[in-house]
């Protein structure tokens, strides 16, 4: 049975903000109620919901909310439902949806990324608690004993083996930040993580935290749920906005231990986007790189073929390239340096907007068609291409 | 004063890497079918699946494919800054650690420099840290 495709038909969002009082269920269900009004759609309708990574106890202002807890209390009647973190970085919630989606499985996905991180933080006894262990275990036992704590320590290493071999400046990668700094001015949602300007000078003179990469170059603790409604394309006259068609997806992990991989997984996973269309790199209108960490949208650039292997930092020198009226516009609400730790979802959700024009204030000239969305870091990836024809 | 390294959790696959150091060995797990090496360690070969593998002494040597200087204090009292290092081992190709270049300034470390372990024992762990070879 020929599959139908998957479309993305709602986009909603809570408050991003920074220690909200507002209870990370809560947040969920925000967003949930947003893109149902946007895309027109009751819950009655909702017969799957996916999320990334799933609710996790040693860890839970990272992922507060389980698939379960949202079908529970907004009486949803499930064909579907994943939470899972063992798959291709955050956006392989979406891929789920789309996959479930074509096989016919589920209608009207409803997908969802929930951060509680810097709520968290202000109450550790109830999400972080679980991280108070005796010893490490797992992927962490490599790193941490060494006081690679952070992936901003394993990302520097790979930023720094970058400007080693092929020559990037500070200059060049500090543009990531200040492109997201500008933009996000231009989002009313992230007013409360960006408040002005970040200028060149201001970036040069941050304090380190892992060379080299600053404190700029690294995305904050974010509260706020994102959603994405998925559905079929035989599902299309039920819902009132444009659809806009996940045209392909891709992803890849290399090896689970981040310092055995010699490259990240955006190379792989870039380049197998383009053997599951008809799309090309040339087509792409705006770009949504994940920059958790400021040195991540380079890979993707690089990896999604936008330039060879070693000119990214060229290809943003200056910032006219990557700005909202340039060739390829990035991180058109500001990306996760700009707009807050919102993990993966914020840039399927901002890919969408900007195809379908609703992007207000921020929204890109002439008539953008084709978006690509990405998210992960290190050895693993997921991208979306995204289209409205 | 630094606060203790997290402690590794001892178990079947990596007990020999983390208190080979009690004998002055950096232990590798090493096919004994087709040669190669698996790191992290595991119970069969990662490359022909081979369950005839077993810890093998490298040299402790390698060169720094990349490193960061940490400025950032991870945990409470932790002093900074600090190199992070990738670290190529010789005598096992294919094979990174990440560990810490110790016994030198910071602003000393280089690309491509070469280095030696220096185990550091914490309660029968030893942690396998790099030294620049002058």
């Amino acid at each position: 049975m020929p599959g139908v495709d998957a479309y993305v038909t709602g986009l909603g969002q809570s408050e991003v903000g920074v220690r909200l009082p507002r209870h990370p269920l809560l947040l969920t269900v925000d967003a949930v109620r947003e893109a149902l009004d946007d895309a027109g759609l009751t819950l009655s309708q909702i017969d799957g919901v996916f999320t990334y990574p799933g609710k996790m106890s040693s860890y839970t202002a990272f992922s507060p909310v389980s698939s379960d807890d949202l079908i529970e209390v907004l009486g949803i009647r499930s064909k579907w439902h994943l939470g899972a973190m063992e798959q291709p970085a955050q956006l392989s919630a979406i891929a789920a949806a789309a996959m479930a989606v074509k096989q016919g499985l589920v209608r009207h996905a409803i997908c969802f990324r929930t951060v509680y991180e810097a709520g968290g933080m202000a109450d550790p006894g109830t999400y972080l608690s679980g991280m108070k262990q005796d010893t490490v275990s797992g992927p962490s036992q490599w790193t941490s004993p060494f006081w690679a704590t952070s992936a901003a320590c394993w990302t520097a290493q790979y930023a720094a083996r970058h400007m080693h071999r092929y020559g990037m400046t500070r200059e060049q990668l500090g543009q990531i930040a200040i492109n997201g700094s500008k933009n996000a001015l231009r989002n009313p949602r992230a007013r409360a993580i960006t408040k002005e300007e970040l200028t060149l000078d201001k970036y040069m003179s941050a304090r380190m935290i892992s060379t080299p990469l600053c404190l700029y170059d690294c995305d904050r603790f974010t509260d706020a749920a994102t959603v994405v409604i998925v559905s079929a394309g035989d599902a299309l006259d039920e819902v009132k906005t444009t659809p806009v068609r996940i045209a392909a997806m891709s992803g890849s992990v290399d090896r689970y231990s981040w310092d055995q991989a010699e490259w990240f997984a955006a190379y792989e996973t870039g380049a197998d986007l383009w053997t599951r269309t008809d799309y090309t790199a040339k087509d792409v209108d705006t770009a949504q790189f994940y920059d958790g960490f400021a040195f991540l949208p380079i890979t993707w650039l690089e990896g999604l073929g936008f330039c060879e292997k070693g000119e990214g930092g060229q290809f943003i020198e200056g910032g006219t390239r990557i700005a909202l009226d340039g060739e390829l516009p990035m991180n058109t609400f500001g990306g996760q340096l700009g707009a807050g730790r919102l993990h993966g979802f914020g840039f399927a959700h901002e890919a969408v907007n900007q195809l379908r024009g609703t992007a207000a204030g921020r929204q890109i000239a002439g008539d953008p068609k084709v978006a690509v969305a990405t998210s992960g870091g290190g050895p693993m990836a997921a991208a979306l291409l995204l289209a409205r024809d | 004063m630094n606060p203790p390294r997290p402690r590794p959790k001892l178990d079947q696959e990596n007990t020999a890497f983390w208190t080979g150091g009690s004998e002055g060995r950096l232990n590798i797990v090493k096919c004994g079918d087709c040669g190669e090496f698996t790191h992290p360690p595991r119970l069969l070969c990662r490359h022909c699946q081979s369950e005839n593998v077993a810890a093998h002494a490298v040299p402790g040597t390698g060169v720094i494919d990349s490193f960061t200087v940490n400025h950032q204090p991870w945990a409470r009292d932790l002093e900074v800054p600090y190199v992070i290092a990738r670290v190529k081992l010789d005598g096992a190709p294919g094979v990174y650690l990440t560990t810490n270049i110790v016994n030198c300034p910071v602003e000393a470390v280089d690309f491509e420099d070469k280095v030696r372990v220096v185990f550091e024992e914490q309660d029968g762990i030893f942690y396998p840290l790099f030294e620049r070879i002058a």
